[in-house]
């Protein structure tokens, strides 16, 4: 094998180095997020966190806990570089998408420090394949500010639930609605489409519901257009967490358990479109 | 000229089936020669479109039970025609459960070659499917343009790895790249690289040996002597290969690949009595 071919000694010195038995841990949850081409990544001793972001408006983060890796180390306190989610993800699947039980892609990741590319050592049937990705400034991300003190509302649904509704969804309205309320109708979707609106309530004591914290009556809408990448976190989730602070900013956080039984999460947060008065409703 | 045949094993017909999609991935129109043991199949592209070629050889014996053909002279006991394989793929889709197949060089209108496909039937008369397919015979004085390609005089031979993860590793590949370096060396090592201003990716095969060539033809006596280690490569059209990766169904038992220096690859998929060769020339 060509000494490129040979994956770095652990005693050099790298910002961040990581491995991981199976790549695909990390491919489906940043397939969850890949509805732009660039992510920024950032890495700190507790894991690593993929950001993107589109509009202004809407942020979506997959967190990978340092507990998944094999070997998580940091060198610095933090490292961040901003890098092609498209290239990433084709790199890390370069085996295949398809689980074939009892092979799975090895994954080695190195990452020198700024200026410098993203190495990525993936092996799978003794075919060694070696990644070189250009790393670029990272962007300066927006900053929610939503901390779970300032929450208002808070559902948590078995993701089932949501994946129906959001199926369902009417693409021609241009927002989706969500009310959430310690009264009736306690959790309600709307559209308002070319073919009429569409309502969908979730009662409060449906199997559905894990928990049901509203304080009070809130009505937000949303850009169903940016709301829509996030079925693809919902798809690979278990239990979805929706949480609104005062000003309408909306949470939605994923809970993801990937094949052998471990917990990630991947966390959207998007704008309210708007702020609707009292007489529109 | 006369051509006329038939398929009643389904085994056969099926595996006939495999090698007429594969080729209608793999080219838009081809040639189809027949002589008396055999069909070829033969690809010859135009520099403009890629210059990519194909050639793929098939015994009448190991897929009909009847072929009965005469050329267009006794001494040139041969046909040559033109057709698009695609409708011949489409034709054969209705065989799956066939009873038989009869193929048959027809003229009414025009030149056509006649597959009728007789399916199953619960009563006692027969259904039968038949699918005119227009060709166009080639005339004598074109047919030195189909000649076999000789196999070039190249740098490395080396078996294929598993298709499967060569087809999957290509596919990424050509994501991200509309060029492929493939190289070599007769340590049975190869390597699939890729090189953009974002991303380069160099996929490293080894242990896949190194076919033995009869010293006869002259190839090895070129590759003896030289360093078992340095590589052979050559760059080529990322799709012409990731074509014949996702468009092969013939399930090769053995698939090779011979690599003239920054000249051309030579992919060679056996399967029995079937070969099917192709060429993708390098791109400097």
């Amino acid at each position: 094998m060509p000494l490129s071919a040979q994956p770095p000694a652990s005693g050099e010195r790298y910002a961040l180095s990581a491995s991981l038995d199976n790549a695909r841990h990390l491919s489906s949850l940043l397939r969850a997020v890949h509805f732009q081409d660039h992510a920024t990544c950032l890495a700190t001793a507790s894991g690593l966190r993929v950001t993107v972001e589109d509009a202004k408006c809407i942020q979506a983060n997959a967190f990978i806990q340092a507990e998944i890796f094999q070997e998580f180390s940091v060198q610095e306190e933090s490292v961040m570089f901003r890098i092609s989610l498209s290239v990433l993800l084709d790199c890390l699947t370069i085996f295949g998408t398809s689980s074939l039980p009892g092979t799975s892609t090895a994954l080695r990741m190195c990452y020198r420090g700024y200026g410098y590319p993203l190495m990525l050592f993936l092996e799978e049937g003794g075919v060694v394949t070696v990644c070189k990705i250009n790393t670029q400034e990272p962007d300066e991300l927006l900053d929610f500010d939503f901390c779970s003190t300032k929450v208002v509302n808070k559902i948590i649904l078995q993701s089932e639930g949501l994946r129906e509704a959001f199926a369902e969804l009417d693409m021609t309205s241009e927002v989706l609605q969500i009310t959430m309320s310690p009264d009736k109708p306690y959790f309600r979707l709307s559209t308002f489409g070319n073919a009429g609106s569409a309502h969908l309530d979730y009662p409060r004591d449906s199997d559905l519901m894990e928990a049901f914290h509203c304080s009070q009556t809130q009505t937000n809408r949303y850009k169903i257009s940016l709301l829509k990448p996030s079925t693809k976190a919902l798809a690979l989730s278990c239990k979805v967490s929706i949480r609104t602070d005062a000003q309408g900013f909306l949470s939605l956080q994923y809970m993801i358990r990937n094949e052998d039984g471990q917990i990630c999460f991947v966390e959207y947060y998007c704008c309210p479109d708007e702020n609707i008065t009292e007489a529109e409703l | 000229m006369r051509f006329r045949a038939k398929i009643v094993d389904l085994a056969c017909l099926n595996h006939f089936s495999r090698i007429i999609n594969t080729i209608a991935k793999l080219a838009k129109t081809c040639i189809l020669r027949l002589t008396v043991c055999k069909l070829y199949f033969i690809l010859s592209d135009k520099v403009a479109n890629g210059g990519a070629s194909m050639w793929c050889e098939l015994s009448q014996g190991n897929f009909f039970d009847e072929f009965q053909m005469e050329g267009v002279a006794a001494e040139h006991n041969e046909i040559y025609l033109e057709l698009v394989p695609e409708n011949l793929s489409r034709a054969l889709k209705t065989s799956q459960s066939a009873k038989a197949v009869k193929m048959k060089l027809t003229n009414k209108h025009s030149p056509c070659l006649r597959v009728a496909v007789e399916l199953p039937s619960l009563s006692s008369s027969s259904r039968i499917v038949t699918h005119d397919i227009p060709v166009g015979v080639i005339p004598r004085r074109m047919w030195n343009d189909f000649r076999e390609p000789s196999v070039p005089d190249f740098d490395v031979s080396i078996y294929l790895p598993v298709l499967k993860t060569m087809k999957s590793v290509v596919e990424r590949m050509k994501n991200l790249s509309n060029f492929i370096v493939i190289e070599a060396n007769l340590s049975g090592e190869m390597n699939l690289k890729i090189e953009t201003d974002l991303v380069s990716v160099t996929t490293h095969f080894k242990d896949l040996g190194n076919p033995p060539w009869a010293s006869e033809d002259g190839c090895q006596s070129s590759a003896q002597g030289r360093d078992l280690e340095s590589m052979t490569e050559a760059c080529i059209d990322i799709k012409k290969l990731q074509q014949l990766l996702a468009g092969q169904q013939v399930n090769p038992t053995k698939a090779l690949c011979n690599i003239v220096h920054k000249r051309i690859v030579h992919f060679i998929l056996l399967h029995e009595e079937v070969s099917l060769q192709y060429f993708i020339p390098a791109i400097s």
